[in-house]
């Protein structure tokens, strides 16, 4: 499992790696991540965003290295959900859900019956994890009461761990979904803080901190997650790594920007593919620890071949199946490729 | 319209037939005939519509609900009736 068995055969790499050239953050990183569990920094982040297409295979080895020992060989896979699509009055500008663009995402709700049906779909591929996510700002009470609802009649159904995205809660919410079992809440910083009033203007980077804050204190995991390639620069993607870091989230999605149409980041140009790479490799040098988990955009940003490498070079979980407005791989495919990995999907732990 | 294909679920009935096929499911903009977007205009569309569900009902334009699941969709159009892969 050590070995990296797959890396492309292009001469380029090749020769590349066969040079033995050695590069003196990986060197380092293989001392402080690797030995001593503790991630890299942020001015150290940013040498590995920067280093050159020939370093790469060599920084994707040492991540796979770092995950397998600090996290183990399974993979964690999660199936979501929309419960509410579309109409969300908040302005985050990569978002095909804001009310606030003329995007072409209708508002929809979907019916208790239909969310169950996905739920048992999902854990039939053997998922341990469904997500119920709300294009909202934060719930109100007819939300709240759905979920409640989703909540149980899910349970009633079939064995699979509730996680929600319901955007920005007040404490009596945080509780009550505590107290409903949800174990884990997703809330993502999406980009740097210093590039966040570029993105989202109808709230603030704090506000995103507070929920955050209040989830984990609850004793719900945190999923934090990162959205990369909307603009931002490498000094910024290590300023987002560190400051991930810092909140020690349970979990971090990581999507790459898919430009929607009608949003102010439609013309936003499709990230390169080893930039993709070096920030998976960057995130998992900056938190060996966490659940790194592939997100939407890879099917743009990677491919398949770049789906693998992430696989190999740090990325420990994956979203199967489709996202909430957009497709995603076929879940065999990504299934496939994990058996083929030799890589165990981890298996449930129901927490009750 | 059956560009994606997707396991575990069948073809709903699909008012929206190719022959009628007016608009692109993905733009929304006048469909150049034939089964779908096929000429430079929406040449882009047909990959995207592997990438994502029609948005727009190919017979009149109408924004449709849309609805994804890990391992399905479903569009409606009010007028049209729904599609699925
Ligand atoms: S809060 Fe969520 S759903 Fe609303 S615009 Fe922002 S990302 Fe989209
Ligand atoms: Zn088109
Ligand atoms: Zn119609």
């Amino acid at each position: 499992m050590m070995i990296q068995t797959d890396v492309p055969t292009s001469d380029e790499i090749s020769t590349a790696t066969s040079a033995g050239t050695t590069y003196e953050i990986l060197e380092i990183a293989r001392e402080q991540v690797l030995e001593d569990g503790i991630g890299l920094t942020q001015s150290q982040l940013e040498e590995v965003l920067r280093l050159p297409d020939a370093a790469l295979p060599a920084a994707l080895q040492l991540a796979h290295e770092v995950r397998l020992k600090h996290c183990g060989e399974d993979v964690e896979v999660e199936g979501i959900i929309s419960i509410k699509t579309g109409g969300c009055p908040e302005d985050c500008h990569f978002c095909s859900q804001s009310g606030l663009f003329d995007s072409p995402v209708r508002g929809v709700w979907l019916d208790i019956p239909e969310l169950v049906k996905a739920a048992k779909e999902t854990a039939a591929t053997g998922a341990t994890e469904f997500c119920i996510v709300a294009a909202v700002r934060g719930p109100d009470i007819k939300l709240m009461n759905q979920i409640k609802f989703a909540i149980d009649r899910i349970n009633e159904a079939v064995d699979i761990n509730i996680a929600c995205s319901l955007g920005m809660l007040t404490q009596r919410q945080v509780d009550q979904l505590a107290e409903w079992g949800v174990h884990r809440y997703n809330h993502n910083l999406e980009t740097a803080r210093s590039y966040f009033p570029e993105v989202v203007t109808t709230h603030s980077y704090e506000e995103r901190l507070e929920t955050c804050t209040m989830v984990k204190s609850a004793g719900m995991e945190l999923c934090c997650g990162a959205l990369i390639g909307m603009g931002e620069t490498l000094e910024q993607r290590a300023e987002l790594a560190a400051q991930l870091a810092a909140l020690e989230p349970h979990e971090v999605p990581l999507n790459f920007l898919n430009p929607r149409p009608g949003t102010p980041l439609e013309n936003q140009g499709i990230m390169d593919g080893k930039d993709a790479l070096r920030a998976i490799a960057a995130f998992r040098l900056a938190m060996p620890r966490t659940v790194l988990r592939y997100a939407g955009g890879r099917e743009l940003t990677l491919g398949d071949l770049g789906t693998r490498e992430g696989l190999m070079g740090g990325i420990n979980a994956v979203i199967v199946g489709n996202y909430l407005t957009t497709l995603g791989r076929p879940a065999t495919a990504d299934l496939n490729l994990l058996v083929e990995l030799n890589m165990p999907i981890k298996e449930l732990q129901k927490t009750l | 319209m059956n560009r994606v294909s997707s396991a575990g679920r069948s073809t709903a009935g699909n008012p929206a037939e190719a022959a009628t096929a007016k608009f692109c499911g993905h733009c929304g903009e006048p469909s150049d005939g034939g089964d779908g977007p096929t000429s430079g205009v929406h040449l882009r569309c047909g990959e995207q519509l592997t990438l994502e569900p029609p948005r727009y009902c190919a017979a009149c334009r109408r924004r449709m609900k849309v609805q994804v699941t890990p391992l399905g969709w479903s569009a409606e159009c009010s007028r049209h009736g729904g599609l699925a892969p």
